[in-house]
């Protein structure tokens, strides 16, 4: 599908959602609690069929995170961005595992440099870091007088 | 930090491969569970190099921050700024000029051919041959030659800005990439007779690391690594930007999803690329080679992303903008990151030796996934 009736079909499809034209993609903005139910009719629905997660990261907007899902489409080739708010004191959200396997290794790798908790998922460990690093250094409000460089 | 050799209750032994083993091309340190010789989990502990690329980017402006992504594929350093470059133009809305389209594409494919030769030659070190390896760096030669003279730099080129590139080609460029593509062709041959024709080389690739089309596109995997399983993700011939909108070039698929099947479409991608330069070469349009920008780069509030095909697979940039001369977020999803994790996948129960095959055609890159 192209962009317009692919916004035009997921304004339809989420009448209770924020489905916006981005830069290049249609935007959905969800809470978090919504993110399954969401995933599951995205990737399950014959007219979408998402089954492709080709990036999954996260932004810090110092008063929250925004876990930020870039899906696309292997059979009609077109993609999507889904955005989902986390409390940044509890940051917690459900896990895309078992929709993709490529989340697993995506979300240690957010969990490492942001310290976003993801349930239910089988190895939440750090990835890049050492086990005993403290902080997450993509954060905003992350210090390390050693180790950073300031330009 | 766990011990050099542990056991597991049911008996089984947990090993180390790296971060020193010579064929994981880097600091790549796996634990690998074995019965026996047959591997049973396999379990990558990456960031060895990791440089916090990401956090680096939010303090460089958008000039700068380009060069630093060279540093990620190094081998397909050309093509990481150019992602980047890609990105920056959308926000700024920039008319990059033809000539420096053209010129941008004809270094992308040469430097995928440079990448995939080294592959070839170090696939071949991996299995035991040592030989194709200087096959492989005769012609290679030639290409960062061809750089050097042109870019300034035979390895991290940085010759792209955002608007073109830094400086128009050498004079000489056409013809030694002309003479290039007459060497190339003319030697292709011995590559085929030497490592693809092997019978020993056959039997340790075919039917080893299988991976369907369904694991590989769950896995995200890109490039040759998933076309090797029958996934199109070409994104040349998906999104197509800068001149590959005008030329025609084929997608190549393989459908086996072996090692073997994986090893072919990097080659025959060669051949595929020297057909898009031969189209380019002669036709490389006059005027600018670099559109007039700002001297301070600042991006509108927003996000950009761009998609583009290194020679491992599908780039991504992710710019998030606050409208200031620095990105606020930025992420590169690289190809070998989502590769590497599809390996535990394709090794379980086959033997430790074929895990050096099944790497060596993930043609992994360390510092690409580290970032």
């Amino acid at each position: 599908m192209e962009n317009e009736p692919l916004l035009n079909s997921l304004q339809t499809g989420f009448p209770e959602t924020a489905t916006v034209m981005g830069s290049d993609w249609p935007e959905m903005s969800i809470e978090s609690t919504q993110l399954l139910e969401v995933i599951a009719k995205l990737k399950g629905s014959d007219d979408w069929d998402f089954n492709y997660l080709f990036c999954e990261t996260c932004v810090d907007w110092k008063t929250h995170f925004t876990m930020v899902y870039h899906l696309s489409s292997t059979q009609y080739r077109h993609s999507m961005v889904l955005k989902a708010k986390v409390d940044r004191e509890i940051p917690q959200i459900e896990s895309l595992v078992k929709f993709y396997k490529t989340a697993e290794m995506l979300e240690r790798e957010v969990y490492d440099l942001f310290g976003v908790q993801f349930l239910n998922h089988p190895d939440l460990r750090r990835l890049l870091l050492t086990e005993d690093w403290v902080g997450y250094p993509l954060r905003k409000d992350y210090y390390d007088p050693i180790n950073m460089i300031k330009l | 930090m766990r011990n050099v050799v542990e056991t597991t209750p049911e008996g089984n032994m947990v090993l180390n491969v790296g971060p020193q083993h010579p064929s994981t091309h880097g600091v790549l340190h796996l634990f690998i569970t074995v019965n026996g010789e047959t591997i049973l989990n396999l379990d990558p502990n990456i960031g060895y190099i990791h440089r916090s690329i990401e956090k680096m980017c939010e303090s460089l402006s958008y000039r700068q921050f380009i060069y630093s992504t060279s540093r990620m594929d190094y081998l397909s350093a050309h093509m990481n700024n150019h992602g980047c470059a890609l990105t920056v133009e959308k926000g700024l809305q920039v008319e990059v000029p033809v000539r420096a389209e053209v010129i941008r594409v004809i270094i992308s494919e040469l430097t995928r051919l440079a990448s995939h030769q080294l592959w070839w030659g170090s696939l071949a070190m991996d299995l035991g041959a040592l030989s194709p390896f200087f096959y492989a760096f005769r012609e290679r030669e030639m290409i960062t030659d061809i750089m050097e003279e042109t870019c300034g730099a035979r390895l991290t080129m940085n010759y792209i800005v955002p608007g073109g590139v830094m400086a128009d080609i050498h004079p000489d460029f056409q013809r030694k990439v002309k003479e290039f593509i007459v060497q190339f062709k003319s030697k292709i041959g011995e590559y085929h007779e030497l490592v693809t024709n092997n019978v020993i080389f056959q039997n340790r690739t075919k039917g080893i690391g299988i991976l369907s089309k369904e694991d590989a596109i769950s896995y995200g995997c890109t490039g040759p690594t998933a076309r090797g399983s029958g996934l199109s993700c070409d994104m040349r011939k998906i999104y197509p930007y800068s001149a590959y909108k005008n030329i025609q070039f084929n997608e190549i698929l393989e459908t086996e999803g072996d090692s073997f099947a994986r090893y072919m479409v990097r080659m025959r991608e060669m051949e595929e690329s020297v057909n898009i330069i031969e189209q380019l070469i002669d036709n490389i349009p006059e005027g600018e080679f670099l559109a007039k920008t700002k001297a301070v780069l600042k991006l509108p509030k927003g996000e950009f992303y761009t998609r583009l095909e290194t020679a491992r697979g599908e780039l991504g940039v992710y710019i998030v903008s606050e409208g200031g001369t620095t990105p606020y977020r930025i992420k590169f999803r690289s190809p070998g990151f989502s590769n590497l994790s599809a390996l535990n996948h394709m090794i379980k129960g086959h033997k430790i030796g074929d895990l050096v095959s099944v790497m060596g055609t993930l043609d992994l890159v360390i510092p690409d996934i580290d970032r």
